[in-house]
């Protein structure tokens, strides 16, 4: 996915004269080919996170997109003034690629791991997260960011994630996409907890329980037709990879009762407890740990319909 | 390191540095409030800048032959409000409406709301890396834009400054020129002593820039030293010795004038009074 948003940005930039890449000190060859095919669009500016979203931003001004990379939560994190006053306050076109949203870099720990991007960002004005599932739809995504006149948010997950939106079409921000439907519960994930997703809901209709997946790649603006048409299912499950405040689940929560829509058994939200991370390891075991794997998320869907029926 | 004997003598204020003050003071009446020091000690930089070296169009504010000004330090904005005014991008009785519902002009200048403001500022430590994102497209725009970048001494703590200097230099951005106003006072204090940055004539030079010092209230030597970049391949910093509050004899180099609110109207007239009597 990572190389994917990367690889784009250079393709994009071969049609698009206004497209820029600014990175703060990335690994050595990322985008070489693009350096040296157009170096003056080309930038690698150091460890200065505040900075760099300053200079994107002075860009913008003067009718660049600039597409920004660094971890995602130094992205986010780090330089938060810079984003919501450089960049949402003058509402310009700077796209922030985050690497390793969530619990990719689980060996280093907490302080580059991901775990409250989405709620941060979004909750700043003009701003649009986004977290494709896979490679293929960070494609379709990517194709479609040149044009659009806000801010982004891209988070990435870790590379080779397994393809599941292979045969959707054209990327559209702010639509969600219907994986399965279920009548007894809906979970609407986003990034690569769709795929767990969808696993738990086969082990879940495997037992008789009716059970759907809408990806919802674009977390603001959220697609309101397809939040309200999952809470249709008695039981509305939100699965992210993301601190269970201000995330996903949050962001669903609020739409739904602001809409004074509540499911039959209500909403349940599965989410990283609010603690950093105690352990290292890997991405999938930290998951494991937090109940977030495929079978965790099935036995506490399984608890949660056995205690509100 | 700079000694208070550097420059002794600044220049008398002429006609135009009284009538820019006048409307940061009919503002402060307006509003009822306002960061008075940090605003007189910058009038001559901006009046310098919008009245004799920038390139711009008050009646296209959007013109893309224009040079940038960004005024980092925000909180000045009352200087920056009244060149602008001066220059005609709104009404000078616009001045009056500081601070406001609805006014377009608030405590810190905002780009989508007042003709002229480039960029949104308060927050401090922005303006210079915005500068540096401009003048990098103006470079791949070969257009000759110039950029300007107005900073507090107390704004320049921060540590976003340093990260845009070292980018600036190491771009070799002629084309960007940055200012601070060095009226050695910031909000709690005395800046020797809240965090001092001398030498900060070396500093900058260490960092790159092509450094020249002079009196902020000098609008001869500003103009020499702002008209033309001073840097082949390097980005200029004019180090301006100014004074907070210059004009207005009781409120200069007086810690509590940084910022005041609720200025009573006897205070204003005092203002006025001591701004006719300068000389």
């Amino acid at each position: 996915m990572r190389k994917t948003c990367l690889n784009m940005v250079f393709e994009l930039a071969k049609k698009d004269p206004r497209i820029v890449f600014v990175g703060s000190d990335l690994g050595p060859g990322v985008l070489d080919e693009m350096k040296h095919a157009m170096p003056e669009r080309f930038y690698m500016e150091g460890v200065s996170e505040q900075h760099i979203i300053g200079m994107a931003a002075g860009l913008a001004m003067d009718g660049f997109i600039p597409y920004v990379n660094t971890i995602a939560t130094f992205i986010t994190r780090r330089c938060y003034e810079q984003l919501a006053v450089d960049l949402c306050l003058h509402d310009l076109p700077v796209r922030l690629i985050g690497n390793g949203g969530g619990l990719v870099y689980a060996p280093l720990g907490p302080t580059h791991l991901a775990t409250e991007d989405i709620a941060i960002t979004r909750a700043l004005p003009n701003m649009t997260v986004v977290a494709p599932a896979d490679a293929e739809e960070m494609t379709r995504f990517m194709a479609v960011t040149p044009d659009w006149p806000h801010p982004i948010y891209i988070r990435l997950g870790k590379g080779g994630d397994p393809v599941i939106t292979g045969d959707q079409q054209d990327f559209e921000i702010g639509r969600a996409v219907p994986l399965s439907n279920g009548n007894d519960v809906q979970i609407i994930s986003t990034g690569v907890m769709s795929k767990r997703a969808l696993d738990a809901a086969d082990a879940l209709n495997a037992e008789g329980i009716s059970t759907g997946v809408t990806h919802l790649p674009t977390i603001k603006p959220l697609d309101l037709d397809a939040v309200i048409s999952a809470a249709r299912s008695k039981l509305v499950v939100t699965l992210e990879e993301h601190f269970k405040s201000g995330g996903l689940g949050s962001a669903v929560s609020e739409l739904l009762i602001d809409g004074h829509v509540m499911p039959e058994l209500g909403i349940v939200r599965l989410g990283l407890d609010d603690i950093f991370p105690l352990n290292y390891g890997s991405q999938d075991e930290l998951l494991e740990a937090f109940g977030l794997q495929p079978a965790g998320i099935a036995e506490s869907i399984q608890k949660a319909l056995d205690a509100r029926r | 390191m700079f000694s208070d004997e550097m420059f002794p003598h600044s220049p008398p204020l002429d006609e135009r540095s009284k009538d820019l003050r006048r409307l940061v003071i009919d503002a402060l009446d307006g509003g009822g409030r306002g960061h008075l020091g940090s605003s007189m000690s910058l009038i001559e930089i901006l009046r310098v800048i919008y009245d004799d070296v920038a390139r711009h169009r008050p009646d296209d504010p959007a013109w893309d032959g224009r040079d940038r000004c960004i005024l980092s330090k925000g909180h000045g904005c009352l200087a920056q409000y009244a060149a602008l005014a001066a220059h005609g991008y709104f009404s000078r009785q616009e001045m009056r409406t500081f601070c406001h519902f609805p006014s377009m002009l608030g405590g810190h200048p905002e780009r989508a709301k007042v003709p002229g403001v480039e960029a949104s500022t308060g927050a401090l430590g922005h303006g210079l890396s915005i500068g540096v994102g401009i003048a990098l497209a103006a470079r791949i725009k070969k257009a000759d834009t110039r950029v300007f970048v107005v900073m507090g001494d107390g704004e320049i703590n921060e540590g976003s400054v340093w990260e845009a200097a070292m980018s600036a230099t190491k771009h070799g951005l002629e084309n960007l020129t940055a200012v601070v106003d060095y009226n050695k006072l910031q909000s709690y204090g005395r800046t020797a002593e809240v965090l001092n940055m001398e030498p900060l004539a070396d500093k900058w030079r260490a960092f790159g820039f092509e450094t020249v010092e002079c009196d902020g209230h000098d609008v001869e030597a500003l103009r020499k030293h702002l008209s033309t970049p001073l840097g082949n391949a390097k980005p200029t910093m004019v180090i301006a010795h100014t004074v907070k509050g210059k004009g207005v004899a009781f409120a200069e180099n007086e810690p509590t004038w940084h910022h005041k609110s609720r200025v009573p109207a006897d205070q204003i007239e005092a203002m006025y009074a001591a701004l006719a009597k300068e000389s």
